[in-house]
């Protein structure tokens, strides 16, 4: 049990009437805090009451803490870990449990056999949670696919003009998808560098979901930067990965460990734009066997 | 009426007397004691504000038309989840300032947990015999972020949407396993099943929150059954402990600290906005917004990622993805460390006693070095965290300063151990010739 060390009593009569009022003030603000849900709802007022209120009520006790309650000073001993009489330290108890038996081996190992298989029949259901059909890092495009808008409408190629992107979706495929979405830039003729037979009338296409961590890339950067940026970029906002749209989505900067996959490009009659082949590579963050699908 | 039902408790609990135990518990008062219990009220506030919004709040990715009061946003697909936020906070009388009352209350309860589990290091406190403590708070730090991060990714907005992009990424590098757990979790590939939403509204209002409520339990049973640390001072010795009552001052302080914070993230949630998500759209994969910034207590793992250079090793065909190293590995390093550091000190020190008076920072300078490296090391990836707004803000160039950050990030730390060594062994010094002198 603590002992006293030290004990004053403030007896302080203007320190009572100080918390009685803050109490009150508190109460008062609380009603009003009712009154504005009724009258009009209003979150600012609705905080600033309810606030003040709590504000005012924990003034008036941390005043009444301090100032109006007898202010003690205790000394208490700690408790001591007290050693344990013979035979009942926990050793002790525990072996006390095994007393007469004799298979003390057998009975472990079949526990930790039972216990084992209990544990993988519990997690069994959990693999369930995971679809059979792992597809992580494809992409519904295909040789043929036409490339649409957001609303399903086509793309016309003339419509994409220097120094703007376009997102483009596989016509009839599920634009949520990782794998779906694409940005088409138009680049100058001539600063195709790499894979200039995978454009179309100077248009590029690439997955538009970062190899980083899976945002969309959804920054170009032409021109607007000055002496920062010396050539066209595809830029993604979580992490700054930088791709190069002339040079087959080469990481220019930034965390990205692959260039950003590339789709081919080909013409339609009408001046639509349609895939020529499939993505040249997985879609999205990366994972353990990216580089073996 | 009160007195009668605490003695009547008392009278029901066998010799044990709690009520009685309760009142006259002894706390040594000290400022930098309050981070615990601020935290503590924070979650009380969490919990309290969180209910509400469970009712309202549709966890459920399934896709609708907005119709509702909101003009901007009429006529737009959206989730259920992203639907049902924007009409809570828009058009329920208390839904907004529950809404940004919790998430002020986020922010403050893992700023809080921060500055204890600092006050714990530095003072020494997680030494024999509290070092169970010391993992248990660790385990509550650790919930308390997956916590956070949950509830940010709840209402399927813009930058929650990215948030979980990333997150999926940070699960799909984990290796060998990083595939099948990222479906597991997620229903299927990003952005994952119909069945995604519901577990991450279970894991966020039931799971989580029930174990850091059994958590607190026991940190604070382990509080009481051992009683505070407390500073030197006159009486203080490792066999006792000296402070005030529960009853009747401490008790009213505490209430007074509660109402405090409360009112403080209630004045926060009424006149600070806070992640107004009906201005950020919902969520598609196409879709990415520059300047989103993460809640702060992300802030270190996002810059993280970002200051990576851009190894993705391979090896026989397999990879270790570039997210890894930032976002799992760092992290993972940071609280091994902090998990192994009373054992790390205590096979660098020998000393096996028990301590129950704390050290002032100067009294293990050593200890107070390492602290400060390894959280200039948590923290130099913050500053990479907001390089984009300093980029936009004063127009230094973004790769320059993730260039010059990598450096830092090495370089720091040593600096830091070394000034902080300096520093900490000049005051112990000065103290000692204090101490001399006012005992000659």
């Amino acid at each position: 049990m603590s002992r006293l060390l030290d004990r004053r009593v403030p007896a302080d009569r203007r320190v009572e009437l100080a918390v009685a009022l803050l109490l009150l003030a508190a109460g008062v603000l609380a009603v009003g805090f009712a009154v504005i849900q009724l009258a009009d709802p209003d979150t600012q007022l609705l905080g600033l009451t309810l606030g003040l209120g709590a504000l005012a009520a924990a003034t008036a006790l941390g005043i009444a803490g301090r100032l109006m309650v007898p202010q003690e000073t205790r000394i208490e001993p700690r408790p001591e870990p007290v050693p344990a009489a013979p035979g009942e330290d926990v050793a002790d108890l525990a072996a006390a449990g095994s007393e007469g038996i004799s298979r003390g081996r057998l009975l472990a190992a079949a526990g930790g056999v039972a216990g084992a298989s209990v544990v993988a029949a519990a997690l069994a259901p959990l693999g369930s949670l995971a679809p059979a059909d792992a597809g992580i890092g494809s992409s519904p495009w295909r040789a043929g696919t036409r490339l649409v808008g957001e609303g399903g409408e086509p793309i016309a190629a003339a419509d994409v003009e220097l120094g703007t992107f376009t997102t483009a979706f596989p016509e009839g495929a599920d634009p949520r998808e990782l794998g779906s979405p694409v940005v088409l830039v138009r680049l100058a003729p001539g600063d195709i560098h790499d894979r200039p037979e995978w454009a179309a009338d100077g248009l590029v296409a690439y997955s538009k979901i970062c190899t980083h961590a899976g945002c969309a890339v959804a920054m170009l950067r032409y021109g607007r930067f000055g002496a920062h940026v010396p050539r066209p970029a595809l830029v993604c906002p979580c992490h700054y990965s930088t791709f190069d749209p002339a040079d087959a989505g080469r990481v220019l900067f930034g965390p990205a460990g692959r260039a950003l996959p590339q789709l081919p490009l080909r013409l339609t009659s009408d001046g639509g734009l349609e895939a020529a082949g499939s993505m040249s590579g997985p879609i999205g963050p990366s994972w353990w066997s990216v580089r073996r699908s | 009426m009160i007195v009668r039902g605490l003695k009547a408790v008392d009278r029901r609990a066998g010799g044990t007397h709690p009520v009685r135990f309760a009142m006259r518990y002894v706390f040594p008062d000290h400022w930098a004691f309050m981070w615990g219990e601020i935290a503590l009220y924070c979650f009380v506030v969490l919990v309290a504000t969180g209910v509400y919004l469970t009712f309202w709040f549709d966890p459920s990715r399934h896709q609708v038309v907005y119709q509702g009061s909101y003009v901007p946003l009429r006529g737009s697909e959206m989730s259920q989840a992203y639907r049902s936020t924007v009409d809570l906070s828009l058009d329920n009388p208390f839904g907004l300032l529950m809404r940004q009352t919790h998430h002020w209350a986020a922010l403050v309860f893992l700023a809080a947990i921060v500055m204890h589990l600092m006050r714990i290091f530095f003072t020494g406190a997680f030494r024999r015999p509290r070092e169970l403590n010391w993992l248990i708070g660790l385990v509550m730090l650790m919930t308390a972020l997956l916590e956070g991060f949950a509830g940010y990714s709840l209402p399927d907005d813009l930058p929650s949407g990215m948030g979980l992009a990333i997150a999926y990424a940070v699960v799909l590098s984990i290796p060998v396993l990083g595939g099948p757990l990222g479906y597991l979790f997620w229903d299927g590939a990003f952005p994952g099943g119909n069945a995604f939403e519901s577990r991450l509204y279970t894991v966020h209002v039931l799971a989580i929150p029930a174990l850091i409520g059994a958590l607190i339990a026991v940190h604070l049973a382990f509080v009481v059954m051992l009683r505070h640390t407390q500073f030197r001072g006159p009486h203080r010795t490792e066999r006792n402990v000296v402070g005030s009552p529960m009853w009747p001052g401490y008790a009213l302080r505490s209430l007074s600290l509660f109402l405090g914070v409360a009112a403080v993230l209630v004045l926060l949630g009424g006149l600070v906005q806070i992640n107004p998500i009906w201005q950020y759209g919902p969520y598609e994969p196409a879709l990415a917004t520059n300047g989103a910034q993460p809640d702060w207590y992300l802030g270190w793992l996002i810059g993280a990622l970002r200051m990576m250079p851009n190894w993705e090793p391979n090896a026989f065909g397999y990879t270790v993805p570039n997210p890894f190293f930032g976002g799992a590995g760092f992290p993972a390093l940071a609280f091994g460390v902090l998990f192994a550091w009373p054992w790390i000190e205590r096979f660098a020190t020998g000393d096996r006693a028990e301590h129950h008076l704390l050290d002032r920072p100067y009294d293990a300078p050593w200890r107070t070095a390492f602290g400060a490296a390894f959280f200039t090391w948590v923290l130099v990836p913050f500053v990479a965290g907001s390089a984009d707004r300093v980029f936009v803000g004063l127009d230094i160039p973004y790769e320059g300063q993730i260039l010059v950050l990598r450096v830092l990030w090495l370089l720091l730390p040593a600096v830091a151990f070394g000034l902080t060594l300096h520093w900490m062994r000049g005051v112990r010094r000065r103290e000692a010739m204090r101490a001399q002198q006012a005992a000659s």
